[in-house]
């Protein structure tokens, strides 16, 4: 059953934003829709537009009010909709993320596998093996909301949350699974970390990735993980 | 340049600008000054461009010891005790200040938040394409944080103005314990048909919980309809948002947060945020309905008055 909507659904969201929403639940292909018309509208901004953020099945369009309103915007909208099929949308990203599973780096992978009733080198086999979609980036700078973990190794969160997740942390909870960008707290299953620095400020760009990519954990040896580090200039 | 060294600090002063817009998708909250009007008129006041970086000042203020030779100050926003070399001194006009001059910013007596501006602006690094400072994502202003017993900032280089400038006495916003906030239903009104009239007809308090992510409320609960669940999947959320969690009490929304899961019953127009920015813990907020139409015609006005101000400073020589 398809959950794309036939039409977008307009909702205001206060003076200087609309939500364009183009279905009802968590879908690849709901979120294809979103994915498609951002690059389109981002392709060519209508004037007075500020800003752009997909969701997981709608995009929030800012604007200046005094450059420009809904009435303006949404016709330009769906003009870019009806050529949808005569464009072609660049194909998605897909960046290798290196992770070192396991250890002091994932120490809950243990759990996960016990969980799951599975060997820890089946876990990591799962969860390396899968391209996740990114739906969506938010709560904290590169923290993606991460589509597609395999049902077999879906984990509850902790009982007792960390007061602190080192950087990198890669997790598990429930049915989703993610990257802790920077230092935080946090409940999820700790199966292991990268030594990429997601998020970079002072980088020219200092992000990795942007919604719509597509994300593949790569496992790595301990001294991949050390080298990969030591170069990332923290 | 160097402008001051902080010798002691308020409650909570952090460097804000018009914020950082750029990066909402990958989830960097958009920050900036919450009364934008205070930081556009601090600005006007000393000759910088509109968006240049300021000092916000919530609460209380710190003691800043000037350190250049000669720059033109301003305090706007919250009605705070302002002296320098403890002399008494006005808000809301440009005040000269030289080297060794004390600023002291004492408690707010009315509002929560006053905006500082200095000649040139401060200069701390641009991140991402603004000063501002995200305490919680640890970004921009002065080494991610609020400022510090012992540090020195710096200001952009830029002269001093020729004449001092004050702004009109009707231009100064008295600040109320009852507060007014017009908002668009929606995004997600529909949740609430039944709702909608206790939201609108009610009387909300303002509790502690109230800082530059949100304004959390507390009065009659507004309910989902039946039917309506009380989650819904994650969006970005815009400042202004009234977002219903289960127990019914609303939480504003503002420039700290980037995605959430509630339900959202209304928006607050953008032209009354300031008015969130200087509302203290135990005020009233009510809610007005307002229409798309009415909150963009409220916009204009409020940038025409802006360019009228630009045209009225009041020379003080």
């Amino acid at each position: 059953m398809s959950h794309l909507f036939e039409k977008p659904r307009i909702r205001l969201s206060g003076d200087r934003a609309i939500l364009v929403e183009y279905g009802d639940a968590i879908d690849p292909a709901v979120n294809e829709k979103v994915r498609a018309m951002t690059a389109l509208v981002k392709e060519s901004l209508p004037e007075g537009v500020e800003a752009v953020i997909p969701a997981y099945r709608n995009l929030s369009i800012l604007y200046n009010p005094l450059v420009t309103s809904p009435d303006r915007i949404l016709p330009h909208l769906l003009g870019l909709e009806a050529r949808l099929r005569e464009i072609e949308v660049p194909k998605p990203r897909t960046v290798e993320i290196p992770v070192l599973y396991g250890g002091e780096c994932g120490p809950d992978i243990g759990f996960v596998a016990e969980h799951s009733g599975l060997a820890v080198d089946e876990v990591i086999a799962l969860h390396a093996g899968t391209v996740y979609p990114i739906y969506m980036i938010g709560f904290m700078p590169g923290f993606c909301y991460l589509g597609g973990l395999d049902s077999r190794i879906h984990t509850p969160r902790r009982k007792t949350p960390r007061t602190l997740l080192p950087g990198g942390s890669v997790g598990i909870a429930e049915a989703q699974t993610g990257m802790y960008p920077v230092d935080s707290p946090g409940g999820w299953q700790i199966i292991g970390r990268t030594p990429l620095r997601l998020f970079a400020p002072e980088r020219e760009n200092p992000f990795l990735y942007e919604p719509g990519d597509r994300i593949r954990f790569v496992p790595v040896s301990s001294a991949s993980y050390n080298r990969i580090y030591e170069g990332e200039g923290r | 340049m160097d402008a001051f060294r902080v010798v002691s600090t308020g409650s909570l002063t952090t460097v804000q600008d018009l914020g950082r817009y750029g990066f909402i998708d990958r989830g960097v909250p958009p920050s900036g000054a919450l009364d934008l009007a205070a930081l556009r008129i601090a600005n006007l006041l000393v000759g910088n461009p509109e968006g240049a970086a300021a000092l916000e000042i919530t609460m209380a203020g710190p003691v800043l010891e000037v350190l250049c030779d000669a720059a033109d100050v301003a305090l706007t926003g919250a009605d705070m005790d302002l002296s320098v070399n403890r002399q008494a001194a006005p808000m809301w006009r440009t005040l000269r200040v030289r080297k060794g001059d004390l600023i002291r910013i004492g408690r707010a007596g009315s509002g929560c938040r006053a905006c500082l501006g200095v000649t040139g602006g401060i200069d701390v690094p641009l991140v991402m394409g603004s000063r501002s400072t995200c305490v919680k994502a640890k970004i921009g202003g002065v080494e991610g944080r609020a400022i510090r017993k012992g540090d020195i900032l710096r200001r952009l280089p830029a002269d001093p103005l020729r004449d001092p400038r004050s702004v009109l006495p009707d231009v100064i916003p008295a600040y109320s314990a009852d507060i007014v906030l017009r908002a668009i239903p929606g995004p997600q009104e529909e949740a609430f048909a039944k709702g909608l009239d206790t939201f609108f007809g009610s009387s909300y308090d303002i509790t502690p919980e109230a800082d530059r992510m949100g304004y959390r409320l507390q009065g009659p609960p507004v309910h989902h309809d039946e039917g309506f669940p009380q989650s819904i999947i994650s969006e970005p959320t815009i400042p202004g948002n009234v977002q219903l969690p289960a127990d019914g009490q609303p939480i504003i929304l503002l420039v700290e947060q980037t995605t959430g899961g509630y339900t959202k019953i209304a928006t607050v127009i953008s032209s009354d945020i300031p008015k969130i920015a200087q509302a203290v813990p135990g005020n009233r907020v009510r809610f007005q309905r307002a229409t798309l139409e009415e909150a963009h015609r409220v916009c204009r006005e409020q940038a025409l008055r802006m360019q009228a101000l630009e045209a009225h400073l009041v020379p003080l020589r």
